[in-house]
């Protein structure tokens, strides 16, 4: 077949194609589709869930209320079920942007509070992670011992053992960031390990030969062999690792009474029914997730671009 | 100066006395020398003979080829030799002395069937893998990295990606890799077999020019028959369950080959042989049964 599909010609615009084109072809415009949804549904569900108490606040001033004044009422509560996303969005505006950040009410700082354990766990639980896989590929002892305590650790709930590595290590003298990153760690080492065994083992039988040939010794077959094809398997499990991590600090949080931290906020803010906190505080766990997520993924990218990037 | 006195014998067994001359003091020793060498697998359903007393020689500077269908134990055979299996009995020596002793001292280079390349190292550093394994300082490393890559006509593509080049070239760069530490003897397992005709014809080439102008004795394992033919100075023809030596065939086509020379009566006469001797050895294992 000859190609006829050949582009039309168009006249070249100093901008490209144009916005439009450009979000039809992209993923950006059914992400915001997706979005517009959810924050319409979001809206709905408020006025659905706020209605009854609102109703009933009407009536025992025995007002006359039309559906628009349900509506306004419901969306503009001190202490609704379920704030809508213009409150949401407006509590962490003024938490964040037009607070100072070492004010104990603003959400960067608790946010930086919750990641920095999110990170020394990340990092702790990574190299453990990776620790025990190597263990596991080079020591046939290891290999069958370990992996049943492995996975028995991740059947235990973390919510179940937190407070018990928090008072634990409280008695020991050890508070502040160490226990949740301590949980951190116990949450993200799993899918490191799971995925490094498999990424270690991964070097084709013929590669293993030829290292052979050479008469490579153990170390010379793990730096230049089993480690680099590890890398491929690396990545994503630490994008499931740094998720993890970040659970781990907020759960961390919660049954410490601790003062900082977005956890710590969630707790404070259900105690006093302050939903419109709580909810602020889910965003920017949400938030961080994704930014933790953003950072890996770069670092994945740059390391594939060194590897000679196929694309 | 004198020539080793056998260049290829298939020895049978009532011969193999006539191989306690090959290890004479005065006579350098052969490149490959095995002596009723077997090889049995254990397997689920019984024992599997890959190798059956295989008796051979090879002398320095030799391109011997071995072929037959497959599951022959040509592939085992050179592993046997590379030191990747241990036989199960008889002996072998490589380069005078055990196989492992051989693998130790880095004195074979292997090229497999795939390239093998590290998907993650450009070319240059493939090529460099052998080497950085030996130790060897990187300014060293550099220069007999791009020696090897220009022995394989590949010296605009040092800083190429294995993904970036073709199978044939991919090819070319393990062949490098395999070379770029001077073996004396080069192991090559149906290097070609993946290749398309055209590829395969001018890597033929490249290699045949290779191995004369240098040192290396060559044991290239391959399917086919005109490639055994113009590529070797002896063709092994071996036949499967039990893997065995059916022949041992000369192949005294003049030493400038070109690819031309496929066509004339004395290669069309080797390859006819060769063809002889692969049906001999297939009748080895499925006798007169049938019909």
């Amino acid at each position: 077949m000859t190609e006829t599909a050949t582009a039309p010609p168009r006249i070249a615009s100093a901008f490209g194609p144009g916005i439009a084109a450009r979000l039809a072809r992209g993923r950006t415009l059914p992400i915001l589709a997706v979005l517009a949804g959810l924050v319409a549904v979001w809206f709905a569900a408020a006025v659905y869930l706020n209605a009854p108490r609102t109703i009933e606040g009407f009536e025992r001033q025995a007002l006359d209320w039309t559906f628009g004044d349900l509506v306004d009422a419901t969306w503009s509560m001190d202490r609704p079920v379920l704030p809508t996303p213009a409150q949401v969005f407006a509590d962490i505006w003024a938490n964040t942007v037009e607070r100072s950040v070492t004010s104990r009410r603003s959400l960067v700082f608790h946010g930086w509070v919750t990641l920095s354990s999110t990170l020394v766990g990340f990092v702790l639980g990574s190299a453990l992670g990776i620790l025990i896989a190597v263990g596991m590929v080079h020591v046939r002892t290891l290999d069958r011992s370990l992996m049943p305590w492995v996975i028995a650790s991740q059947a235990v709930p973390i919510l179940a053992i937190a407070p018990m590595i928090v008072v634990v290590l409280g008695n020991l003298g050890l508070t502040g960031v160490v226990p949740k990153a301590i949980i951190s760690a116990y949450l993200s080492f799993f899918p490191v390990t799971i995925g490094m065994v498999k990424g270690l083992r991964a070097p084709d039988p013929l590669q293993l030969d030829l290292l052979r040939t050479y008469s490579a010794s153990r170390a010379q077959v793990f730096w230049t062999l089993r480690w680099p094809t590890s890398v491929d398997f690396l990545f994503p499990s630490l994008k499931v690792a740094i998720a993890l991590a970040l659970v781990g600090a907020i759960v961390g949080e919660l049954p410490t009474g601790a003062q900082a931290g977005l956890g710590a906020r969630l707790l404070t803010g259900s105690y006093y029914g302050q939903t419109v906190q709580m909810w602020s505080a889910l965003m920017m766990c949400a938030v961080l997730a994704l930014l933790c997520i953003l950072a890996v993924t770069v670092a994945e990218k740059a390391v594939h671009a060194s590897r000679g990037g196929r694309p | 100066m004198h020539a080793p006195p056998t260049v290829v014998d298939k020895v049978s067994d009532t011969m193999a006395s006539d191989h306690h001359d090959l290890t004479r003091k005065d006579v350098p020793h052969p490149a490959v020398a095995a002596e009723n060498l077997s090889l049995v697998f254990p397997a689920a359903d019984g024992p599997v003979t890959a190798l059956d007393r295989i008796d051979l020689a090879i002398a320095r500077h030799d391109f011997v080829s071995l072929i037959g269908p497959s599951g022959c134990g040509k592939t085992t055979l050179l592993r046997v030799v590379a030191d990747l299996v241990k036989p199960t009995a008889g002996t072998i020596t490589v380069d005078g002395g055990t196989p492992e002793q051989a693998r130790l001292d880095r004195s074979y280079g292997y090229v497999f069937q795939a390239p093998a390349l590290y998907p993650w190292r450009n070319v240059r550093r493939n090529v460099e893998l052998p080497l950085e394994i030996m130790g060897l300082p990187a300014a060293d490393r550099r220069d007999r990295a791009a020696r090897a890559l220009a022995t394989v006509g590949l010296d605009g593509f040092a800083g190429k990606f294995p993904w970036q080049l073709s199978g044939g070239m991919q090819q070319r760069v393990s062949i490098a890799r395999a070379l770029g530490f001077e073996p004396d003897l080069l192991l090559m397992d149906e290097p070609f077999g993946a290749l398309d005709e055209i590829t395969r014809d001018n890597l033929n080439l490249h290699l045949h020019a290779l191995w004369k102008q240098s040192r290396l004795t060559v044991i290239f394992v391959t399917h086919s028959i005109p490639e055994a033919v113009f590529l070797s100075t002896h063709i092994v023809v071996m036949s499967p369950r039990p893997g065995r030596i059916v022949e041992v065939i000369d192949c005294d086509l003049p030493r400038d080959r070109v690819l031309d020379m496929r066509e004339s009566p004395a290669f069309l006469k080797i390859a006819h042989r060769v063809r002889e001797g692969l049906r001999a050895g297939h009748s080895y294992d499925a006798p007169v049964a049938g019909r």
